[in-house]
């Protein structure tokens, strides 16, 4: 799949032979990457693919566990942030690292600012090179404004400025236009025109196909960390793109399930919010499993929270079992028997300091009281009841669930929401971040769920999972549904296609 | 959590112990039975306080106008009294913890409805609370001789051998030590303040639930306002000056985490036992005032740093999995 980039130009900077190990993860194995003065490289790749991981070795943040990077040609090592700013490679981030209380011009030599006498900032200095710096990119910004009262748009150009200030040579972009509308990120095509005539090679990191054949030279795919292919943009289109990032194969074993397809629980009638989703309207079904798909930032955990309760609609209607409800808190939605196990459990699932019990009861109370007093013995079979069915191995319920390991506070959590007895349960990247083995207990523990009749929502990012376990798919894009998948049109290069809203679906 | 907190609570109760012994040993008559029911109901106001502030506290707020809210409760019925010398004093009693109930309600109001930090608006309601004491009165005392006889003799009467002061502080203990660990609303103030996302998650409304406990602190904080101009006959804008930051300590002493989740009655209780015991036995065997504060002081850092210690501790999860093993 591997093609020769060819090139009149040495390569400025070269990854090669990069290998980077977490416990327990393979992050990166044996990748290459390659970045040319004066072209831009577009790094292509699934969520979980690596390029994070390459980010931050080239930004100094991680450390190689083995491999090289050569700049012109030299050996060199990155140990830290300044001594990558120092060889001149510079990053702008997805979410702008800048400080809203400073001026623009203080943003941009934040670290380097230019010294006067004494060794105090020379801020005479700082303004005039930072009117230099704004010019050169053709951004009129004022370099003494304070950076809150920019748009998000000026802010990108002030880390733009930010990262021309250190004489960069290397310039990264992590999907810069993430936050961009329309004519902005025509603005930001021009401006990498002119930092590839200013001879920067830059890495350009995008999900979006149009983007990427619009401006990138060279282009390389990774997946789960490995190096797929690298090349000349010319000699690739957009279908070969899809399959080299998600694969031929599914290479995960995921459980065999008949689906038991009932009745219908949950109708959703023309969602809208906003700012974050609109027109989202779907209908589930008891045993199903309904698969949420999209790009990170495509708004589907804010519109699982806005059906929760967390937040508000501004529009739309929801019917449970043909009655027509009202969610307006978390209280109301579990009152109505949806659950959300939320994709942060340790922020957003457990209480450490509460013992196993508590935690399990928690959303339960009102089951296991009467005029606001406990029943302990109540709460104490409930909770009793549901760890046991999970397989839960604790000294007493009495344990705090903080002293519990992962996956037995992973446990806690499900048992908590299985023990409201729930008729839809949604589960926001249910396997994010656990081991292929604790993986396929979640998955098999799904497939259960829906045989006994629950209706499942689950929010994924990771393809496998969801070809590998959805009766129907739901694809969503910048906060609408892209498209409405059944059981055999569930393919990665479908998914990919949707979410990445291709001018022809592959 | 039973084993950790009664662990914690021991330590509490064996530091008691300690100091008591040593005073013990210099002025044995500090441990007289009579004396020790003194002490306890010098330190009734200030258990009673610390039980409110240690609900807040759990709930990952603090309310620093527990003290204001005292002083201006204890100010009004001062002057209802005065204007009206036969209201009974159980309506007395009644409208102290309504009215405190009243400001504590417009602390959780701004922290509920506003998301205003706890710290801010507490720090204003009691600057208020101070000045509205000024404007009600103009600076001026009331003093023994303007309240009447019934008013004043509350707190003193003995019961069965109590001050009725030190049975109010016992019945709180009790009703609270109940409304903790026996309702929703007491699983809903630990659930809160423990991972306020997951309550969020299970269906519990973090910031009325933050509301309620800074009502509760505000009753309590005006029931014990009447107690003390009472006690003491005497209502004027300075009372009980500075006493939040002791309430606090009482909490702190007491285990209560200040990162909310982490407390109990009991051990809100013995904190303040601490502080009242050093703050009655030490200039009884002639240690200075000055060595009192910085008792005080070494007691909340000590108590951090032993609860701190208790909270880290990384190694105990593998110890936990392998006992499961087993």
């Amino acid at each position: 799949m591997s093609t020769q980039a060819t090139t009149d130009t040495d390569p400025v900077l070269l990854l090669s032979g990069v290998t980077k190990v977490f416990p327990g993860v393979r992050a990166l194995s044996d990748v290459s990457l390659t970045l040319h003065a004066g072209k831009a490289t577009a790094l292509v790749g699934e969520n979980g693919a690596g390029k994070s991981t390459v980010v931050k070795i080239l930004t100094g943040i991680y450390q190689p566990d083995a491999g090289h990077i050569l700049m012109d040609g030299e050996p060199i090592q990155l140990p830290s942030p300044q001594s990558a700013e120092q060889a001149g490679v510079t990053a702008i981030h997805q979410e702008t690292v800048l400080f809203d209380e400073l001026s623009v011009a203080e943003n941009i030599f934040l670290g380097h600012a230019p010294k006067g006498r004494f060794g105090l900032i020379d801020t005479r200095q700082m303004i005039s090179r930072s009117t230099q710096i704004l010019e050169s990119i053709g951004a009129k910004i004022d370099p003494t404004a304070v950076l809150r009262d920019l748009g998000t748009a000026n802010k990108h150009l002030v880390a733009i400025a930010r990262a021309l200030s250190i004489d960069a040579r290397v310039v990264i972009m992590d999907e810069p236009t993430a936050a961009l509308s329309h004519k902005e990120i025509e603005e930001l095509y021009d401006l990498v025109e002119g930092l590839k005539r200013q001879g920067k090679a830059i890495l350009f990191i995008s999900h979006k196909f149009e983007e990427i054949f619009r401006i990138a030279d060279f282009y390389s795919v990774y997946r789960d960390g490995q190096m797929i292919g690298e090349g000349a943009m010319q000699d690739v289109d957009e279908p070969d793109l899809v399959r080299m990032m998600v694969g031929r194969d599914v290479d995960q074993i995921f459980p065999q399930r008949t689906s038991n397809i009932g009745s219908e629980v949950l109708v959703v009638d023309t969602y809208d919010h906003p700012t974050e989703f609109a027109q989202i309207s779907f209908s589930l079904r008891r045993g199903e499993i309904l698969g949420f798909y999209g790009l990170v930032g495509a708004g589907r955990s804010e519109f699982m929270q806005a059906l929760f309760g967390i937040t508000r609609p501004s529009g739309g209607s929801v019917r449970i079992g043909g009655d027509p409800v009202s969610i307006r808190s978390p209280a109301d939605a579990v009152g109505h028997g949806i659950v959300y196990v939320p994709e942060d459990r340790g922020r957003q699932g457990a209480i450490g300091a509460l013992p196993i019990f508590q935690n399990v009861t928690l959303p339960s109370l009102h089951r296991t009281s009467r005029q606001g007093f406990l029943r302990l013995a109540e709460e104490f079979s409930l909770a009793r009841e549901y760890t046991q069915r999970l397989d839960l191995r604790a000294a007493s319920l009495d344990t705090e669930v903080g002293n519990l390991s992962g996956g037995n506070q992973q446990k806690v959590v499900i048992a908590k929401w299985l023990a409201t007895q729930p008729r839809v349960i949604i589960l926001d990247e249910p396997t994010k971040g656990i081991d292929i083995g604790s993986k396929a207990a979640v998955h098999d523990f799904m497939a259960e769920l829906a045989a006994q009749g629950l209706a499942v929502i689950m929010v994924s990012s990771e393809i496998p999972e969801i070809v590998g376990m959805s009766d129907r798919v739901i694809v969503m894009r910048e906060g609408r549904i892209a498209a409405e998948l059944g059981r055999d049109q569930i393919t990665p290069e479908t998914l990919v296609g949707h979410a990445a809203g291709l001018s022809e679906a592959v | 959590m039973k084993r950790l907190l009664a662990s914690r609570e021991v330590l509490l109760l064996i530091a008691i112990g300690a100091l008591m012994t040593v005073i013990a040993l210099r002025f044995p008559a500090f441990i007289a039975p009579s004396n020790l029911a003194d002490v306890f109901n010098d330190t009734s106001p200030l258990i009673l306080l610390a039980i409110g502030q240690m609900i807040v506290i759990l709930t990952k707020c603090i309310d620093l106008s527990v003290a204001a809210n005292l002083a201006l409760t204890g100010m009004v019925v001062s002057l209802i009294n005065v204007a009206a010398p036969d209201t009974p004093i159980a309506l007395i009693v009644l409208l102290a913890t309504g009215f405190g109930a009243l400001l504590g309600m417009v602390n959780g109001l701004l922290v509920w409805k506003l998301a205003i930090p706890p710290i801010v608006v507490t720090l204003g309601t009691m600057t208020i609370f101070r000045g509205l004491i000024f404007l009600l009165t103009e600076g001026k005392w009331v003093n023994s001789h303007e309240m009447s006889d019934a008013f004043k003799a509350v707190p003193r009467t003995v019961v069965l051998g109590l001050p009725i002061l030190s049975w109010i502080a016992i019945a709180a203990v009790i009703a609270f030590t109940i409304v903790m660990n026996r309702t929703t609303l007491g699983r809903a103030f630990y659930a809160a303040g423990g991972n306020p996302h997951a309550a969020t998650y299970a269906g519990i409304n973090v910031g009325k639930t933050q509301f309620w406990a800074f009502t509760i602190s505000g009753a309590i904080a005006g029931l014990t306002g009447y107690l003390w101009v009472s006690r003491f006959a005497v209502a004027y804008v300075d009372v009980a000056g500075g006493f939040e930051l002791t309430v606090v300590a009482a909490c702190v002493i007491g285990g209560v985490s200040i990162m909310g989740g982490i407390g109990s009655v009991v051990g809100a209780v013995l904190g303040a036992l601490f502080l009242g015991i050093i703050a009655n036995a030490l200039p009884v065997v002639n240690i200075s005032p000055f060595w009192q504060m910085a008792i005080s002081g070494a007691a909340i850092i000590i108590a951090v740093a032993l609860n701190a210690q208790a909270n880290r501790s990384p190694g105990r999860i593998i110890l936990k999995r392998a006992e499961h093993a087993t």
